[in-house]
């Protein structure tokens, strides 16, 4: 027996009520073809007056198509908490998220759990302020490829607080930020999924005390080429734990995070300003923490406004500790690992590829800054001149750049 | 003081949301029969004096359904012509769609169903969708805000039948096409759309010159000189690259366009984009997820097959399929066109 919502709406007026009830007797006399639930909750997404709380009760709900809210502010859609509110979307038929909301002001989601959605659980665009708070998004079973490709999905916004939230399982990311601006993603666990969090052409973030274990790549900060927010840069990540990166891709192919190699800890592609500090990198096989540019990915790059190396990165007073043993051996970083790096077991920590941009002022060596990190060892991968100079020497990268400002956030209510 | 001042402040709150409570006033009937769009048995769709009947040269896919379309103009107002984009409709406009389903797509006289009418209404404060769903025994079509689903059934034009669920939007999913940098719009009555005869209760007439003499359009210029669009499965309309483009901007650039909800993809499949990098050509996708069925790029010259746009038109997967709503079926003719057009791509 599928359990009925009975959802209590915390409105400001009777009126609204009214109405609320004035749709139920309707959706009573009506041909119900939609799960009732689906539809009882749908219509409280449309008919809440900015300002509404929509209350989930505790339970499992199935749901065959997608929620969505949209043009509203100061909402908050809160369940009775995670893995007590959870609404399932397994088999679902109709819309490709969960929960999409677009176009608006200070939305806040927290305390349930979303699961088994065909496309992204939930997909946040054009939301100025938008929060998820003790969300948990994942994809039940053995993670594979008809995952889901992203669990939290916040894009083109502002005001970003993603807190205390979970997410297993994305065949893409558990947590991305794409095309936005002003971030916090702090005390979050990421697992099984290809990429733990990412930020992706993002300004303005702040990536911390999360723990990104047994995915793919555990965090991410990217900035990739065709995109409406051209450059993302000043992104901080630190003193989170990163750990045991080692599950094998599975995302499809096609995707930028197919190419990330398995036993990634954190990967800087082609973005600037990031500074990455105060966390623990450990037993990530392959790449501790990688800096590259966008021909890496060799794909084409036919957008001319897009730079794709990454500039000023400073990695400093972090612990790396990695197991002797062997990288991935499967992709193209697998085979540059075999055929060309040949590091055997003895796996450098920070790799760069060495590909540098000829016309930018500053000497490379002195904009990618390596310091006080215990127990590092590194590796520029001189990609440029086909692996010719392969070089462990960290001294070059002795150097420090102006600390990043932090992410503000303004979440209004 | 403060006391004075808190119930000052009380009483302005109460004032603004009896204001904000009460705006409904003019709220949108019920049922459709209700508008008086349409004279004598409503299921027959006879337009009333002041709606008058249109076509799209090109229309959107809607899973097979037929679409019947209306336009009313507040009494005595026109529209000016522009040569692009959809025609900036005067405030108190209507636009009417009903979707239904012949019995048998050979023999129109055998009988329809009629599922739904949605309308766009011009208010003051901008556009505003509403969904009718029509009853059973198609005497009316009642206001659904949250969406309907039903199965119909068919004959197609070669004699097959089908049997296809068909969804119908809730007011959200409207404007999850309807957006233009999140203000609802119309889609498809452009001049350039427009552009083609229909025939009306007294003859045959270009639609555009029928909306001049009655008084609906204003500074049409010559004909000739108006852009006109292909007709998507009639070759002599236009190039196939020309077909393919307006197959491609009716049924994706609502949402692939710079001010549209998929921007974020960076795909824009406008028929006036000149980059070919930005409608597809090698570009790589950027949240496609298992979108990208294991395909490098959205467009591959001359090879359909490897090229993501296809396999995501042909798709009926919720999580791989686009567009992303109002589709249960793939649009097989569409699919033809768009793969005819990428295999005569020269790499």
């Amino acid at each position: 027996m599928e359990q009925i919502a009975t959802n209590h709406i915390s409105t400001t007026s009777m009126k609204t009520l009214f109405g609320i009830l004035i749709v139920y007797a309707l959706l009573a006399t009506s041909a119900v073809a939609q799960p009732a639930v689906q539809k009882a909750i749908q219509k409280q997404l449309i008919l809440s007056d900015d300002g509404a709380t929509i209350q989930l009760d505790e339970g499992r709900f199935t749901f065959s198509g997608s929620l969505s809210l949209e043009d509203k502010k100061n909402i908050v859609i809160r369940g009775r908490g995670m893995d007590k509110t959870i609404l399932s979307f397994k088999g679902q038929t109709d819309g490709a998220e969960g929960l999409r909301v677009s176009n608006g002001q200070n939305i806040v989601i927290e305390d349930l759990t979303i699961q088994d959605t065909k496309g992204d659980c939930i997909k946040t665009m054009n939301v100025n302020g938008i929060t998820f708070r003790n969300v948990k998004v994942e994809w039940t079973g053995k993670p594979g490829p008809t995952n889901g490709s992203y669990g939290l999905y916040p894009v083109q916004c502002q005001n970003v607080l993603i807190e205390r939230c979970t997410a297993i399982g994305a065949s893409d990311a558990g947590i991305y930020v794409g095309q936005s601006k002003n971030i916090v993603v702090r005390q979050c666990e990421a697992h099984h999924n290809v990429a733990g969090i990412e930020i992706e052409n993002s300004l303005m973030a702040d990536v911390y005390e999360n723990n990104a274990h047994d995915n793919t790549g555990g965090i991410l900060v990217f900035d990739l080429p065709d995109l409406v927010q051209k450059r993302g840069g000043n992104v901080r990540v630190y003193k989170n734990t990163v750990q045991n990166n080692n599950f094998d891709n599975f995302a499809p192919k096609g995707n930028i995070v197919a190419r990330v190699a398995a036993g990634t800890g954190m990967l800087i592609l082609a973005t600037n300003q990031v500074e990455i500090f105060e966390n623990q990198i450990i037993n990530n096989k392959s790449i501790g923490t990688g800096i590259i540019s966008y021909y890496m990915t060799e794909n084409p790059i036919a957008d001319k406004a897009y730079y794709p190396y990454p500039t000023r990165i400073s990695i400093h007073d972090n612990l790396y500790r990695r197991e002797r043993g062997y990288p991935t051996r499967k992709g193209r970083m697998g085979m540059m690992f075999r055929f060309k790096l040949k590091f055997g077991k003895d796996v450098p920590d920070i790799l760069w590829d060495g590909i540098t941009d000829t016309s930018y002022a500053q000497p490379a060596t002195m904009d990618i800054c390596l310091r006080n990190n215990t127990g590092a060892t590194f590796a520029n991968m001189d990609v440029a001149n086909n692996f010719r100079t392969i070089s462990r020497d960290l001294s070059k990268h002795n150097c420090e750049l102006k600390p990043l400002a932090d992410a503000k956030l303004s979440l209004g209510r | 003081m403060k006391g004075l001042l808190l119930s000052i402040g009380a009483f302005l709150l109460s004032v603004a949301f009896t204001i904000r409570q009460d705006y409904p006033a003019v709220a949108a009937p019920e049922s459709l029969s209700a508008w008086g769009f349409f004279t004598g048995n409503i299921a027959d769709q006879q337009p009333a004096a002041g709606v008058v009947p249109y076509r799209l040269n090109t229309p959107l896919f809607s899973d097979y359904a037929e679409k019947l379309r209306f336009v009313r103009l507040p009494a005595g107002q026109s529209v000016p012509y522009t040569p692009d984009d959809v025609l900036a409709f005067p405030v108190g406009t209507v636009l009417i769609k009903t979707f239904y389903f012949p019995t048998d797509f050979r023999q129109p006289d055998k009988g329809r169903r009629l599922l739904e009418t949605r309308l766009l209404v011009h208010e003051a404060a901008g556009w505003k969708a509403l969904e009718y769903v029509w009853n059973a025994e198609q005497t009316d079509a009642i206001l659904e805000v949250a969406g309907e689903q039903t199965n119909v059934a068919y004959t197609d034009a070669s004699g097959k039948n089908h049997r296809q669920l068909y969804v119908m939007p809730n007011l959200n999913q409207c404007k999850g096409c309807h957006n233009r940098n999140e203000t609802l719009m119309p889609i498809g009555p452009s001049a350039r759309q427009l552009n083609g005869n229909l025939t009306y209760a007294d003859g045959e007439a270009n639609q555009l010159t029928y909306w001049q003499q009655h008084g609906l359009l204003t500074n049409l210029p010559a004909l000739a000189s108006v852009p006109k669009t292909p007709v998507w499965n009639d070759p002599a309309t236009g190039s196939l690259d020309a077909r393919a483009r307006a197959w491609l901007d009716i049924n994706c650039a609502h949402c692939h366009r710079p001010d549209g909800p998929a921007s974020t993809s960076g795909l824009n499949l406008r028929h006036t984009e000149t980059n070919p990098t930005a409608w597809g050509v090698q570009k790589t996708p950027v949240a496609a997820g298992r979108g990208s069925g294991g395909r490098q790029f959205d467009i591959v010259p001359g090879k359909p097959d490897e090229s993501i746009l296809v396999y995501r038109m042909e798709s009926t997967d919720p999580g791989v399929m686009m567009p992303e709503v109002a589709r249960k079926v793939t649009h097989r003719e569409g699919v033809a066109l768009v793969r005819e057009w990428i295999r005569a791509m020269h790499p």
